[in-house]
């Protein structure tokens, strides 16, 4: 018996409207966050992420109201990241209905934020995501913006200090893969899976089911989360299991 | 006969979860409560719970009669009563989490950190894993639930284990009692079947 490697598909969501679409076929309203977490709740997904890209801070009450409605119809862990700035965010979205918050651009500015959640909520809710880019061998930086800002910090020591803060999880982005379908960076995720004690997820530039694979085994991930892949019907979370299951990786029996 | 589920409110997070997948299960009025008197008088009783023990101890102590009432109604009255998470984990004789806390004290045991010696077993113990039954129970079943937590249940009465790096305590139960470690409002279908059995549960 052992915990099993977490398949996590991710919506990109703005004013309440899934931006990174989905072309399941039978959706009424594809552009429907609900509708498509529904289906992802049909399809066996392990979790669901939904990452608020809203740009104005007026909108922000939106991605509260979505994560309402999924949280009445998914009986899924959900993670929402965007906009995190305070324990009071984070709130507002575990109150929802949001089972985790990722914090990404706060923690950059402020790493204690982590601590402020994960003492008030405690770590298993609060996940620190962090955005990173190669800039040597061996050396990754911190971005932000979508990967457009350097900060100039070091993006493993940013992640091992935000996991000593409390985080309960580390969602791990490689900015130079994210959209290119190259497969994940899995020097930035193992070195940074090797040195912490809580879960990482691994993320940015899957463009097949051996980028899943290659995430938890050479990757050392816990969780591997994609979008196109399954937004675009190219692969359905079953399809996922059953190649991890193939090269041996722990997973749920998939659903009939 | 509609029966009333009462769903305690102590400021511990995701009660609408919980209250969701009860009502996706067939309840049909689930009552999310803060006051003792709706205790005292419901036909099932759902604890949840997320956090540190002692701040939720603290925070179930501090609502006005109400660990009197769940012990009057679920030891005395042989209420249907539900467990979930660290709603479980307050059932046991105390807590040992930032101090140690006096729990219910309803089934002998402690709550400790989890500490596997396999280092690749990582905490939180974040995700999908066996519930596997040690002793039969009308309402637990094998199957694969979500785990989502970094201290563990050790004493008397466990009916389910899982394993992280060891065996871990899954679920426990007496009577009219139930707590899992686990989130059934958060397992799918494995969750909202259990939650559909504890509706029709008659201990």
């Amino acid at each position: 018996m052992t915990v099993r490697a977490r398949v996590i598909p991710c919506l990109d969501v703005a004013n309440g409207r899934v931006v990174k679409g989905v072309n399941f076929v039978d959706l009424r309203d594809a552009g429907d966050p609900v509708e498509q977490a529904r289906a992802y709740d049909a399809a066996g997904a392990d979790e669901l992420c939904f990452l608020d890209i809203t740009a104005s801070h007026e909108a922000r009450g939106t991605i509260i109201d979505v994560v309402r409605r999924t949280a009445e119809v998914c009986f899924m862990p959900l993670t929402v990241g965007g906009g995190v700035r305070s324990a009071d965010d984070a709130r507002a979205l575990l109150l929802a209905g949001a089972d985790k918050v990722a914090v990404n651009s706060a923690a950059v500015e402020r790493p204690k934020v982590v601590a402020e959640i994960a003492d008030r909520f405690g770590s298993q809710c609060c996940v620190a995501s962090v955005d990173a880019r190669q800039v040597a061998d061996g050396r990754w930086e911190v971005f932000t913006h979508g990967g457009r800002r350097a900060t100039d910090i070091d993006a493993v020591e940013h992640a091992l200090r935000l996991a000593d803060l409390g985080a309960g999880e580390l969602l791990i982005t490689s900015m130079d893969r994210d959209g290119t379908r190259g497969g994940y960076d899995i020097e930035l995720i193992r070195t940074i899976a090797d040195q912490v004690r809580v879960p990482v997820v691994a993320s940015g530039g899957v463009g097949g089911l051996a980028d899943l694979v290659a995430g938890i085994t050479e990757g050392h991930a816990s969780a591997v989360l994609a979008a196109s892949i399954f937004h675009f019907g190219e692969a359905s979370i079953a399809d996922a299991h059953r190649t991890l299951a193939a090269a041996g990786v722990p997973v749920r029996t998939p659903i009939a | 006969m509609a029966e009333h589920v009462a769903l305690i409110d102590y400021g511990a997070g995701n009660l609408h979860s919980v209250a969701n997948a009860l009502k996706a299960a067939g309840a049909s009025t689930v009552e999310i409560t803060a006051n003792a008197a709706v205790v005292a008088v419901a036909d099932r009783i759902v604890l949840p719970g997320v956090g540190a023990f002692g701040a939720c101890a603290a925070a179930l102590r501090a609502l006005p009669g109400m660990t009197e009432a769940l012990t009057v109604r679920v030891i005395g009255g042989g209420v249907p009563f539900l467990g979930i998470c660290v709603g479980m984990q307050l059932m046991a004789t105390r807590g040992l989490e930032f101090g140690t806390h006096p729990g219910l004290d309803w089934i002998s045991g402690e709550v400790a950190a989890m500490t596997p010696e396999d280092p690749d077993a990582r905490i939180p113990h974040m995700g999908w894993n066996d519930v596997a039954p040690t002793v039969a129970h009308p309402l637990i079943e094998p199957g694969e639930a979500y785990f989502l937590h970094s201290y563990a249940f050790s004493g008397r009465d466990v009916i389910a284990t899982t394993g992280h790096g060891g065996s871990v305590v899954a679920a426990i139960g007496r009577a009219n009692m139930l707590g899992v470690q686990f989130h059934p409002e958060k397992s799918q279908r494995y969750g909202l079947a259990l939650l559909e059995r504890f509706l029709r549960w008659r201990p």
